[in-house]
């Protein structure tokens, strides 16, 4: 069914269909639309059997999770930014026990200096931390990604975060197909733990592993996720033959055939990035764009494949690890072992900045004259940069950098001074 | 389940680590000594019956009880339960009522009429035992219960000595008395009163007997030299009180003085208020700390209205039955010493408690014996000077108590049995004493003793009533229940609770628990909470 | 009505079993088919109270539930020592998570049992005072507002003893630990700080919060049990000794745990929905040198000059106590 919705109604739609049996929620923008349509329908008995649970701060609400899904429990919940690294620990627990909990995280740039605004420097701090991690290009594909996510990890006892942009996509109104509750029931058979705490069979789950077996265990850690390499595509051929559409698989490739210069990037710069190439197309230059929808497992086998014959390849994200540079493109680079290839990182959108094609025109067009340096912020205002630098060797107490850059730009100097 | 690896584990798999080899030192059960059982004359076993009364299985009570000593309902009354003295419960409230539940026990057993079990194989010996006081009863009953031919010959026209001529009916009502004889003369015991035997080697021989027990018990009143005027009245207690149980009472008149300070002098102050004494006045050198009679029986006269003398000897008897007194004062050491001042107290009748000689005439002539200070001397066995001869009770060297005689009666049977078996009796070793400091005396429940009830005075003064009454059958379960179970196991599973380690493995009713040392880590918690001390440390050899 | 002591029978009811007891008036423990849920072979030090008070309350627990019953145990001591791979000493499903997310998963097991409507499956969750006063505590008190149909039992040792005997919100004053050590103007653990987690359980107006020891099993089963009997949030914490990490004897665990409450140190009783239901008097008063005397984290009271104005100031905590709870009996000294 088409229809016109906000992303996070549509996933809150998806997660819905999926037959979720305990949600717990902490409000943490921009993930808190999610959560309240899916307590609304709980609420109101359009979600039952459920329990929406209302916890005390994201460290429960993964606890909470982890507890709900040890005892069988199909178990779902959503975050972003600081509340995902509140439940950091947990969130590798819930990994380390194998436990299938599907979890929304609604990228977001994270503090000090405290941003609600979408990057994804969130969910790339936990890129080692065992789960498995989706990204949605858009609201079509979040929607589709939780009931793949579900269908992932009950069939490999690991949990699944489905990564996608804050406010960019979780409050932008689409027009989604909302599939009807019989395709999603015949892709999403019901959860069978692979352990349970039950007494009728009692074990003891989440026991003190030394360094005899804790080696194995984490290997076993990796064999899983490389299993989902393989998983991940069958899942998106059998999706398409129930929805209809295209959604998930590892890499999404555009005009890359014969593309010397490649771009590659997650989430919904994919959708502004893809404009841009056609742009760049019709104006003659053999570009692409190489989207990467599963990034942990990271599919190295499958980006080489997609950029083994360029001449350059450009990784554009919205992350930064600060004192290198890309988190992606390191990854990337790996992929990309032993070819002869320019590559460049490009940090671009950090805490909400928008992203505009001719940014990325400008960008591109020096990229593909190799005059880009490696590792270039995008439109990153170097006045600002100078004042401050200026200051701060003139006066070692120059006061806080972010407010007196706000100062510099104009914008909110007014309530802040 | 296909677990995964490592993190998740199968149930109760640590039984594979077997924690004991942590251990330095080790938990063993121990059976120790309980102080009543150690204090007890007759050596019974009273832990062991009281662990049967606590639970209201009496029979069984009794039966391990009447192992030691076939005379309950007697000792229930009479005995003066040194017990109770050395009961661990006197340092935590008050002791064990023992001696109550031994009363109820004996009622009980005379009530329901009990028997005693009677050997079906006869050892084919036979034994001559001379007195059937309470020794010679005893030693007769554990003969028998050997296997062993008993005849007892008594010169008196009634058994029980000084159980009968001795004790007033006020402590020991005669048919309490006469069924607990009776049960043991049951079991076959020939007996021949107003037999007096003049030689025993001659009545040996001519009655077929391989051996002898001697309790003729000491039945002649010791006399002092006081100057007394010819028409004086001077008596002596024994006398006395073997009166009381035949058809002529004596004549003690409305003023009685007792001479002496021994429980005799009190038996006799309180029959003769009894008898209908105005003034009943017991005459005594040293102090109430000082008299050997026991606190409770001069209580108990006190309350009945005799008066005591402290300090006080007779100098001399008038005619006309007036006692010169003569004040003492203690020495340094305790002793009296006269004063010269001297004072006068008129009396009906004087009687001498100034203790017992023994009638020594039927030994005349056995080669071997040894006599000193009028008393037969004996063995640690029992045996005299004379070989098959065997001696008891108040006639050797000992404390003259019921309760003395009835344990010599067990000690030389056992030793008699031996020795016609032509062997020796072994005692086992004794277990080390269950101490105070070795309870935990947290666990029990503050519980006081329960007092017998008493008759009341007016009744005491003028009838020869049983002055102390029994307890009925849930005080007496109660008093039961008090006891500690001192360095036994009463089975209250607090080691097999309090165990860390679930290291102590609980056998089911009545068979205790069992250490499991492959868990055992020897942490040492079940002996300190062990409330009875029955657990204790040892340790290992590393 | 609390567990009532009965009137007499030889031992009480002190004791943990006795043979003269009626079968319903026995402990669980000193039944010979008792679960033992935490089983040999676990590693806790000799003499442990937290292995003595997890097996009692756990056992009881078992029993009360008909042995439908789900664990969660925050890390610790109880969590090292039960499940070191490849063995475990737990008998009941059982998981560990965090040190600090207990309640938590506790909540989202009794969510999992709710939907699924498997009413007739408990759920407790367990740790150290660690995991329950200092880490776990935010959890701890989600837990108990949203009224979860959790049991969470403490095993308060006053510290965190698994990583080398630390102080923690429940350490006494002046006791030494490895954080708080006897030197300086004010040796040991300092006065006026701490966390009643008991009390604090009370102000969240839960329907049953309860203090124990392992000294008085009968009082601790009868806890749990009221706890089994009733749904939401419940809280028990129970004082359990330290051999390790208080310097005392192995063999003095029980003992311990009785002077804590004798002296008033430690107050034993119940409260239902704030309100305190009864209280587990003083039995034989004793001062609070008695208590203290017998561990070497207060060693340093009793020098060669002693601390006496510290251990009167100890001495006044436990007054305080018996006076806030009414500890002695009427009449009593």
């Amino acid at each position: 069914m088409l229809k016109q919705c906000e992303g996070s109604h549509a996933v809150a739609s998806a997660v819905a269909m999926c037959r979720p049996e305990v949600i717990c929620a902490y409000p943490i923008s921009p993930q808190t639309h999610i959560v309240e349509g899916l307590g609304e329908m709980v609420k109101s008995g359009n979600l039952a059997p459920c329990e929406f649970i209302n916890v005390e701060s994201e460290f429960a609400a993964m606890s909470v999770a982890i507890g709900a899904s040890a005892a069988g429990a199909r178990s779902y919940t959503a975050t972003a930014s600081q509340g995902l690294l509140f439940m950091v620990e947990a969130v590798y627990n819930a990994s380390g026990l194998g436990l299938p909990i599907v979890m929304t995280v609604a990228n977001r740039a994270i503090g000090a200096p405290i941003n609600i605004w979408n990057d994804h420097s969130d969910s790339m701090s936990q890129r080692d931390c065992g789960w498995i991690q989706l990204f949605a290009e858009n609201n079509q594909e979040a929607l589709d990604l939780h009931i793949q996510a579900f269908r992932l990890g009950e069939e490999l006892s690991l949990p699944v975060m489905v990564c996608m942009d804050g406010f960019i996509l979780t409050h932008a109104y689409e027009r989604v197909d909302i599939p009807a509750q019989e395709q999603v029931d015949s892709y999403l058979p019901a959860f069978v733990p692979r352990q349970i705490l039950d007494p009728a069979e009692p074990v003891s789950i989440g026991a003190m592993v030394g360094p005899e077996a804790f080696t194995e265990v984490r290997y076993l850690a990796h064999a899983k996720q490389m299993q989902a390499l393989e998983l991940i595509p069958q899942h998106a051929a059998e999706f398409k033959q129930i929805f209809g559409r295209d959604s998930g698989g590892l890499v999404r490739p555009y005009r890359c055939e014969d593309a010397e210069t490649i771009v590659v990037a997650l989430g919904s710069v994919l959708g502004t990035l893809k404009d841009t190439i056609d742009e760049m197309r019709d104006a003659g230059h053999k570009v692409g764009v190489l989207g990467i929808v599963s990034f942990r497992p990271f599919p190295l086998l499958a980006v080489r494949e997609v950029l083994k014959n360029a001449r350059r390849v450009v990784v554009l994200e919205k992350s930064l690890a600060v004192g290198i540079g890309g988190i992606v493109a390191t990854d990337v680079r790996m992929a990309l072992s032993g070819l002869h290839l320019h590559g460049y990182t490009v940090i671009a959108g950090l805490g909400g900045r928008a992203i505009t094609k001719a940014s990325l025109h400008k960008m591109l067009e020096r990229a593909v004259k190799d005059e880009l340096e490696h590792l270039t912020f995008l439109d990153l205002d170097h006045n600002l940069i100078n004042r401050h630098l200026e200051r701060e060797k003139q006066k070692r107490r120059s006061g806080p950098m972010a407010e007196n850059m706000l100062r510099d730009v104009g914008v909110v100097a007014a309530r802040i001074a | 389940m296909d677990k995964p690896f490592a993190i998740t584990l199968d149930v109760g798999s640590s039984l594979a680590n077997h924690t004991g080899s942590w251990r330095t030192s080790r938990p063993l059960y121990v059976d120790s000594l309980p102080p009543c059982n150690n204090a007890c004359p007759a050596g019974e076993n009273i832990q062991g019956w009281l662990f049967h009364a606590e639970a209201g299985d009496y029979e069984a009570a009794w039966r391990v009880l009447v192992q030691d000593n076939p005379l309950p309902a007697v000792m229930g009354r009479i005995c003066y339960h040194p017990c109770e003295t050395s009961c661990n419960r006197g340092q935590f409230d008050s002791a064990v009522g023992i001696n109550s539940v031994e009363r109820f026990l004996g009622d009980e057993a005379i009530k329901q009429g009990w028997k005693f079990a009677v050997p079906d194989k006869a050892s084919g010996k036979k034994v001559l035992i001379v007195g059937a006081g309470p020794s010679g009863l005893s030693t007769a009953y554990h003969l028998v219960r050997l296997g062993h031919q008993v005849v007892i010959f008594d010169a008196g026209p009634l058994a029980g000595g000084m159980m009968r001529f001795g004790i007033p009916k006020y402590r020991l009502p005669r048919d309490v008395l006469d069924a607990e004889i009776k049960r043991i003369l049951d079991m076959g015991v020939m007996l021949k009163l107003n037999t007096r035997v003049d030689n025993i080697l001659d009545t040996m021989k001519s009655g077929g007997f391989d051996a002898a027990f001697l309790a003729v018990g000491a039945h002649i009143g010791k006399r002092a030299h006081i100057p007394a005027g010819s028409a004086a009245k001077v008596l002596d207690a024994v006398g006395v009180l073997h009166s009381m149980e035949g058809e002529e009472k004596p004549m003690l008149g409305r003023r009685v003085v007792v001479y002496g300070g021994g429980n005799t002098a009190i038996d006799v102050a309180r029959t003769a208020k009894r008898l209908g004494a105005t003034e009943s006045i017991i005459v005594y050198r040293r102090t109430r700390e000082k008299m050997p009679a026991h606190d409770f029986e001069v209580e108990e006269a006190l309350q009945e209205g005799i008066l005591i003398k402290w300090l006080s000897t007779i100098k001399q008897v008038s005619d006309e039955g007036a006692l010169t007194i003569e004040k003492m004062v203690l020495d340094d050491k305790g002793f009296p010493q006269p004063t010269g001042e001297f004072e006068t107290l008129e009396s009906d009748s004087l009687v001498l408690a100034l203790g017992q000689d023994v009638d020594l005439s039927l030994l005349n002539g056995v080669p071997g014996l040894e006599i000193k200070d009028g008393i037969v001397q004996v063995m640690p066995n029992m045996m005299t000077g004379h070989p098959g001869i065997f001696a008891g009770g108040d006639m050797v060297p000992s404390e003259r108590t019921v309760t003395v005689g009835v344990g010599h009666g067990k000690k030389a049977a056992r030793n008699i049995d031996a020795w016609l078996r032509g062997g020796e009796y072994a005692a086992a070793p004794k277990h080390e004493l269950a101490a105070y400091e070795k309870l935990n005396p947290w666990y029990y429940s503050d519980a006081p003793k329960i007092m017998r009830p008493m008759l009341e005075v007016v009744r005491r003064q003028s009838t020869f009533d049983e002055v102390q009454g029994g307890l009925d059958e849930t005080s007496a379960q109660f008093e039961a229940r008090r006891c500690m179970s001192c360095g036994n196991c009463f089975e209250c599973d607090n080691c097999y609770g309090v165990c860390p380690d679930n290291a102590v493995i609980k056998l089911g009713p009545g068979k205790r628990f069992e250490f499991n040392y492959d868990y055992c880590k020897g942490c040492g918690i079940c002996v300190s909470e062990c409330p009875c001390g029955a657990i204790k440390m040892v340790p290992e050899d590393v | 009505m609390p567990f009532q002591p009965v009137k007499f029978y030889q031992t009480g009811t002190f004791t943990v079993g006795n043979r003269l007891l009626a079968l319903e008036q026995r402990s669980v423990q000193a039944n010979m088919q008792r679960t033992n849920s935490l089983n040999s072979g676990h590693r806790a030090c000799q003499g442990c109270g937290e292995a003595l008070g997890a097996r009692y309350a756990i056992d009881a627990a078992m029993r009360a539930s008909n042995k439908q019953l789900i664990a969660a145990n925050a890390t610790g001591c109880l969590e090292v020592f039960s499940t070191p791979y490849p063995e475990t000493s737990w008998q009941i499903p059982w998981i560990h998570s965090l040190f600090g997310n207990t309640a938590a998963v506790a909540t989202g097991i009794a969510a999992a049992l709710r939907v699924k409507g498997r009413r007739e499956v408990r759920v407790i969750a367990q740790g150290g005072d660690g995991g329950t006063t200092d880490i776990g505590f935010g959890c701890l008190s989600g837990m108990f507002e949203r009224n979860d149909d959790v049991l969470y039992i403490c095993y308060d040792n006053e510290a965190y003893m698994n990583t080398g005997v630390q102080r923690s919100s429940a350490t006494p004053p002046a006791a030494r630990t490895a954080t708080t050590m006897p030197v300086g103007p004010e040796p040991g653990n300092v006065f006026g700080q701490g966390k009643n987690v008991a009390q604090i359980a009370m102000a969240h107006n839960i329907p049953y919060v309860a203090t124990a020891t392992v000294a008085d099993l009968h009082d601790l089963e009868y806890k749990v049990n009221r706890a089994m009997g009733m749904h939401g949030a419940r809280y028990i914490h129970i004082f359990v000794p330290c051999p390790l990490g208080w310097g005392a004897a192995s063999n003095d665990t029980i003992r311990l745990a009785r002077l804590a409450r004798e002296t008033g140190l430690f107050a034993v009783y119940e409260a239902e929905h704030g309100e305190v239901t009864s209280v587990s008097k003083i039995r034989k008063r004793v001062p609070v040198e008695d208590y203290l005397k017998l561990q070497r984290r207060f060693a340093h009271l009793f020098g060669k000059t002693p601390a006496l104005e510290t251990i009167a100031r100890i001495q006044a905590m436990a007054d305080k106590n018996i006076r806030k709870f009414g500890l002695l009996e009427q009449g009593g000294q």
